[in-house]
């Protein structure tokens, strides 16, 4: 498979002096140190990136790729992203929600989860600046699509990681042939050392030196929900929070589709969703702060446990500004979340997406979102990945005789249910 | 009483390519002024307009962020090992 990619002109740009820097590895401007973002020629894409050309495109993210920053000649082989966006009835019905749907990157190809959207875009750009090894500080589901995606690029790949990390995100990064290093320490301590070898190693790290490129591909998630919904925006989005990158490149999508014209403008609400033992951003938006306090994260969601957030400050106003909210949930109330998900709506996600769906069912409560609005909630990640989390909620039962009778008797000790279900069976 | 202070590349370039030196100051607020004297190009940089570090600016002390340990109260001890990072670096969802 293999796609033609051409985007409109693209440059790197400090959001806070507004200096530009043409297209470099480089995160932060030289300057004043804020972060870089990516800015495109908004205009050049009229009459090119319209719903017919869009619908024309490859049942993935480059149907896209004219407002993504690639560089010139990429040709895309892996039908990363376009998840099914699901209207959730059920879920609804439990939380009081008439117009919930679920954005379900759990998943998302190749590696179950939103990364790979990221990494797609920031490998491309690995390859276009020559760099031969990739890498990244991950908790788990970055270094797994780091580690697959390089594969096909033929990089090479050396991922890091907080040494307590789940064991099969590990193996889920190792099975890929990558080199995987175990710090001792926590993501905030990993981040940190990535920095300081981006600086002595000519390595791409997509979420250091790449890192305006990589976070571009998290617009592809708005795209996404507004053309699924029929090229109009939700009321409110529900999006995790760990750096606080994806929930402002979903709105910098949804304005760009407004600008464009290929989406009604309207105000759209965000809402941030992340665990109370690491809960940086709804603190500080809670509290009307323009900046974030750092924690010491201590929670099962470890995909979301940034203590010190990059992009937590823009978040926390960003929210604000929207008349949207953040909330923070507990391990327990993470842990219910992924089986309210799993049980109304057949998704199974992992302590991130438990996150989004408890904050989403608090928000409702507290009727901060009112029932009938458009609401999206966005799943990350897939409950595969952190099963550990949920060690102690289910029992191995035990094993029963290949004997109809067996059966029978041993559904009627689980919940008494045998005589209805064999009722119907025998077409009574 | 000495600090060692690092700096990453980005700042090297106000610093005639200096990665590290020592310091004697007892405190962030020392270290700055430290700073002001003997690399006034980099203070520039790292500095805003009000005189304070720029929010963009993360300072570990032996690893642990200094906002850990009592920010701009916290007293340096002998031995210290002071990195300044552009708080951009990383980041997921």
């Amino acid at each position: 498979m293999s796609y033609s990619c051409s985007a409109v002109a693209y440059e790197l740009k400090c959001n806070e002096c507004g200096k530009l820097y043409g297209n470099q590895p480089l995160s932060a401007c030289p300057d004043c140190l804020a972060p870089l973002e990516v800015t495109y020629d908004l205009d050049a894409a009229r009459g090119v990136f319209t719903r017919e050309a869009i619908a024309k495109g490859p049942a993935n993210i480059w149907r896209y790729a004219t407002l993504l920053p690639l560089p010139k000649g990429f040709e895309p082989e892996l039908p990363v992203g376009f998840t099914p966006l699901l209207r959730a009835k059920r879920l609804g019905q439990r939380i009081g929600a008439n117009n919930l749907y679920i954005k379900n990157d759990a998943v998302c190809f190749p590696t179950l989860s939103f990364k790979d959207r990221v990494v797609s875009v920031a490998l491309a750009n690995a390859q276009g600046f020559g760099f031969k090894t990739v890498g990244c500080s991950s908790t788990g589901n970055l270094a797994n699509s780091v580690s697959a995606q390089a594969v096909r690029l033929g990089l090479k790949a050396c991922v890091l990681v907080p040494a307590d990390l789940e064991p099969a995100k590990i193996l889920n990064s190792q099975v890929y042939g990558a080199r995987l290093v175990r710090i001792d320490g926590n993501y905030d301590h990993v981040n940190r050392l990535c920095t300081l070898i981006a600086d002595e190693y000519n390595w791409g790290f997509v979420n250091v030196n790449l890192r305006p490129y990589y976070a571009e591909g998290s617009k592809t998630v708005g795209y996404e929900i507004a053309e699924q919904l029929g090229w109009k925006l939700p009321d409110n989005v529900v999006v995790p929070m760990a750096g606080g990158s994806l929930i402002r490149k979903i709105r910098k999508a949804f304005n760009e589709l407004i600008y464009l014209g290929l989406v009604e403008e309207k105000p759209v609400r965000f809402f941030g969703a992340q665990a109370t033992g690491c809960s940086p951003i709804s603190h500080s938006v809670k509290e009307g702060w323009d900046y974030i306090e750092p924690q010491r994260p201590n929670t099962i969601a470890r995909s979301l446990a940034i203590g010190n957030p990059a992009d937590g400050p823009a978040a926390s106003k960003m929210i604000r500004e929207t008349g949207g909210w953040a909330e923070d949930v507990s391990d327990v109330e993470i842990v219910s979340g992924i089986q309210e998900l799993a049980e109304t709506e057949g998704i199974f996600t992992e302590t991130a997406g438990g996150v989004t769906t408890a904050v989403t069912a608090k928000l409702f409560a507290e009727g901060r979102i009112s029932p009938d609005e458009i609401t999206v909630s966005v799943i990350t990640g897939n409950g595969l990945k952190t099963t550990d989390a949920l060690v102690g909620h289910y029992q191995q039962e035990r094993a029963v005789k290949p004997r109809l009778a067996e059966f029978d008797a041993y559904l009627r000790e689980l919940d008494g249910a045998a005589e209805p279900e064999l009722a119907v069976a025998g077409g009574n | 009483m000495s600090i060692k202070v690092t700096l990453p590349t980005a700042f090297t370039r106000h610093t005639d390519g200096k990665k590290q030196f020592d310091s004697a100051a007892e405190n962030l607020s020392g270290l700055l002024t430290d700073i002001d004297q003997s690399f006034p190009a980099l203070a520039t940089q790292i500095k805003g307009d009000d005189g304070k570090l720029r929010k963009f600016i993360n300072i570990y002390v032996n690893d642990e962020d200094i906002r850990f340990l009592g920010g701009e109260t916290y007293a340096f001890q002998d031995g210290d090992e002071v990195m300044l990072i552009p708080s951009i670096a990383g980041g997921r969802c």
